[in-house]
């Protein structure tokens, strides 16, 4: 899958988009296809036995979405909430999840000699999930398959059924 | 592009079906002595539109059954048949075969061909028998139909607002009649001449599925004498209504039986004579095709949703302009309260497409309540009321299970049998009420006999067997709650009829899942009244809404019962661990909601908080928590939808500040208490099935 992503993107030639984000000290992209808004952080109902990385619920224009911390799953940076905090809103495969991160940088092409593929590594963030290591300059962004992870078992976001 | 036939299977699937529970309501009503003429039209016309659908899309098993179907409809709507009842049994079971065979190509599956077999049998052994010149109508071929059609003729087709990527395939499908002799695209507009032995009517309706009815005209030319100007008419002369002479039309219904055989030979004559009625008939389809959309339960929610925004968005205002200076905002003032009127009846007006008369469910019943006092040997008068009853489409498809067992009860157990009943004073015939009516924001329907009524003792003596805890001097009320209860077997009176299916447990689940309860009326010897009481949508729901630590729940009202504080007396403790509050001399487990939810910051003492007595699936718990705040309307909205299921939870909701609330799942969270307490389980289940 990631192989694939990688081919996708070389293809292209010209480039993928992807919108990077900060959690704590390091930098993440993810494609911004898959991205709806980004919003702040307001109004979290907390689902009661729910993973403490899922923040709960909140309305999004009537739409309950649940919100997901990145950072208390990726256990980086200070899990704290203020008026900065932002959002990233994500609609993947007819679900619409929040995702809350440390910041929001820019949105960069990069081309498929650009992103490298991920080396074997820790265990918080299996490379099952990574579509590669994209670099610009002196940058490492961590290119994240947004939609696999969100959709995975570990994130209990979806029913096993569903 | 070219025109795909399947996309139009769905809109034949959709009209068969309509079509077919038409039949059925005919048939019912028909009085086999005396047969409405219009009736039996209106039947077989049915019959007949099925039959050239499925001619068109390849359904050979539907279309041979509507044919023959249809010989024998056309037969008893000329009086050549003499109706009875076993005939109109046997037109319903023909029915019937016609909804599976329907059923099956929906599935895209062939049809039960041995049942296909019986039925033709039947039917046609049934046109040998009591048709008068019988077999000929039955063994002719397909596309010569007993409706008095012409032979072999050519016929002009004028077909209206076809693009030329789709006048081949019309061509090709007009082809399938017969000889395509000339045809022609021009202006949008298709000519073809046709050679064909199918009636006008056949071929309407076979295009009816591809093309509006009005887009067509038929232009008949006499056999042999093709007039080679027809087929070039000028199109700018189209549409000529007064041109269209039907080819060879059915014979009107006022037509006699004689001129069926007449327009043989001369196909003229009655087809001018029909002419008008086939006009004023197909009027007459098309002003009712106007009057309903149909259109995608999707689209509706979406629109209910949205609605549903703009309301919230608009009480958002309200609040932030109520401080206003009203000297110097008075125009944006009076703007909001204009907002707030039109955003209400919006709402309403939105809500209400959703709606669907109970006709949709009481149309089932006379069928089913006819057959089973067939079966059972018992007289029944069916009576329905309040069929313009509206209730929420969602509930409607809900709601059509439970009344059916309710129903099969009552012709079963409840209306006894003539002798019975004449031995105990009352009319031979029972009677069998089915109403609907509203009642405040609910809708009520009532399932009432004038049978047996419940046998107190025996459902006592039932109950006792199980191991239910039950005493003599329990309250009628009480004891018609018991078969309702889980596990309340009812075996012994399991017969071909009721035994099957869904218990009346079931029954009240299903009904408790919509929002609703039931309640049993039953006096002996003078019958049984069910009621049923639903919410009038699954859209909105009443609740309160109840504050534990910093988190706020709803609790659907209907689940309620009262809600108290407690004295610290009340409590006991069950190994240790589980706690239940003595009230009135029942004791029902605490479910404490800040433990099951883990919430911080909570009432840990009970005696502080609040304890709100609920009941449902027909126990009863108490549920702690620590305020009241209020009862509300509010919006139901799925969690599913982006999320998974949680466990005690139900659904979510929009508070008015834009928040979200979780609504409680009052059966899921009766049933915690219960895992944890294993063999416990089964005393407070029993004490709340007494309650």
């Amino acid at each position: 899958m990631e192989a694939s992503a990688i081919d996708k993107v070389q293809l292209e030639g010209e480039g993928h988009e992807f919108l990077v984000f900060r959690l704590g000290a390091e930098e993440y992209g993810i494609d911004i296809l898959s991205v709806q808004e980004i919003r702040g952080y307001e109004g979290v109902t907390r689902i009661a036995n729910a993973p403490s990385f899922i923040k709960g619920v909140t309305n999004l224009r009537g739409v309950i979405v649940p919100i997901v911390d990145l950072r208390l799953k990726f256990a980086l940076g200070n899990a704290d909430y203020t008026a900065q905090t932002v959002v990233i809103v994500l609609n993947i495969g007819h679900r619409v999840v929040g995702v809350v991160v440390d910041g929001v940088s820019d949105v960069l092409a990069l081309t498929g000699e650009q992103i490298k593929p991920a080396p074997e590594f820790g265990s918080t963030l299996s490379t099952h999930y990574l579509m590669g290591l994209g670099s610009l300059d002196e940058r490492m962004l961590i290119l994240v398959d947004i939609e696999k992870l969100m959709s995975s078992e570990e994130m209990a976001l979806i029913d096993k059924a569903a | 592009m070219s025109i795909d036939i399947t996309e139009f299977y769905q809109t034949f699937f959709e009209e068969a079906e309509e079509l077919l529970s038409d039949m059925e309501q005919q048939l019912l009503q028909i009085d086999p002595s005396d047969p409405d003429g219009e009736q039996l039209n209106a039947i077989f016309r049915a019959a007949h539109s099925i039959k050239g659908g499925a001619g068109t899309f390849g359904f050979t098993v539907l279309q041979e059954t509507t044919h023959l179907f249809e010989n024998l409809l056309d037969k008893a709507r000329h009086r050549e048949l003499a109706l009875d009842p076993t005939i109109i049994d046997i037109f319903l079971e023909t029915k019937d075969m016609l909804s599976d065979q329907l059923n099956a190509y929906r599935q895209q599956t062939e049809p039960d061909s041995a049942a296909y077999e019986r039925i033709c049998n039947t039917l046609k052994t049934l046109a040998e028998e009591k048709g008068q010149g019988s077999g000929a109508a039955s063994t002719s071929s397909v596309h010569a139909p007993a409706s008095g059609l012409a032979e072999s003729g050519a016929m002009v087709i004028r077909i209206a607002g076809v693009a030329a990527d789709n006048a081949t395939s019309l061509a090709e499908e007009l082809a399938l009649f017969g000889t395509v002799l000339e045809q022609q695209h021009a202006n949008d507009v298709l000519t073809v001449r046709l050679e064909t032995a199918t009636g006008e009517e056949d071929i309407r309706a076979v295009l009816c599925f591809v093309v509006d009815d009005d887009q067509i005209t038929f232009e008949s030319v006499a056999k042999g004498s093709a007039d080679d100007s027809s087929a070039s008419v000028p199109v700018d002369e189209w549409p000529v209504e007064e041109e269209m002479v039907p080819a060879a039309p059915e014979p009107a219904s006022a037509a006699p039986p004689e001129s069926a055989a007449d327009s043989v030979t001369a196909p003229a004559e009655p087809a001018k004579a029909a002419a008008p009625a086939a006009k004023k008939a197909a009027g007459a389809a098309a002003s009712s095709e106007n009057a309903s959309l149909r259109v995608s339960i999707e689209k509706i929610d979406q629109i209910i949703n949205l609605v549903g925004e703009l309301v919230i968005t608009q009480s958002m205002l309200e609040q932030g302009t109520s401080d206003f200076d009203p000297v110097t905002h008075g125009s944006l003032l009076s703007g909001m309260n204009q907002l707030q009127r039109n955003a209400r009846d919006l709402q309403e007006a939105v809500m209400s497409i959703r709606m669907m008369p109970m006709d949709v469910v009481f149309n089932r019943f006379p069928r089913l309540v006819r057959d089973l006092a067939g079966k059972l040997g018992k007289q029944v008068e069916f009576e329905t009321v309040g069929k313009s009853t509206e209730l929420d489409k969602g509930l409607i498809e809900r709601i059509v299970d439970p009344l059916t067992h309710l129903v099969r009860n009552s012709l079963d157990h409840g209306i006894e049998t003539p002798d019975r009943r004449l031995a105990a004073g009352k009319p031979a015939a029972g009677k069998l009420t089915l109403s609907a009516s509203h009642q405040g924001g609910n809708i009520l329907i009532e399932i009432s006999d004038d049978g047996a009524g419940l046998n107190r003792e025996r459902i006592l003596s039932k109950a006792r067997e199980n191991g239910l805890a039950v005493s003599d001097a329990m309250s009628d009320d009480d004891v018609w709650q018991l078969i309702f209860a889980p596990g309340f077997s009812t075996a012994e009176q399991v017969t071909d009829l009721s035994g099957r299916g869904v218990g009346m447990d079931v029954v009240k689940r299903n009904i408790a899942q919509m929002g609703g309860h039931v309640d049993i009326l039953s006096r002996p010897g003078q019958g049984t009244t069910t009621r049923i009481v639903l919410p009038l949508t699954l859209a909105i729901l009443d609740g309160m809404s109840v504050r534990v630590g910093e988190e706020v729940y709803i609790l659907p009202l209907g689940a309620i019962k009262e809600s108290m504080q407690v004295r610290p007396e009340d409590i006991s403790t069950v190994t240790g661990n589980d706690r239940v509050l003595h009230v009135r001399g029942e004791y029902l487990p605490l479910v404490e909601l800040y433990r099951v939810f883990d919430i911080p910051d909570a009432k840990q003492d009970v005696t502080k908080g609040i304890v709100m007595i609920v009941q449902s699936e027909g126990r009863s718990f108490a549920l702690q928590v620590d305020q009241l705040i209020g009862q509300h309307q509010v919006v139901v909205k799925n969690l599913e939808t982006n999320y998974r299921r949680v466990p005690g939870i139900s659904a979510a909701t929009i508070l008015g500040d834009g928040s979200v609330a979780l609504i409680l799942d009052i059966p899921a969270l009766s049933r915690a208490p219960q895992d944890r307490e294993g063999s416990h389980a089964g005393h407070h289940r029993s004490a709340a099935a007494l309650h």
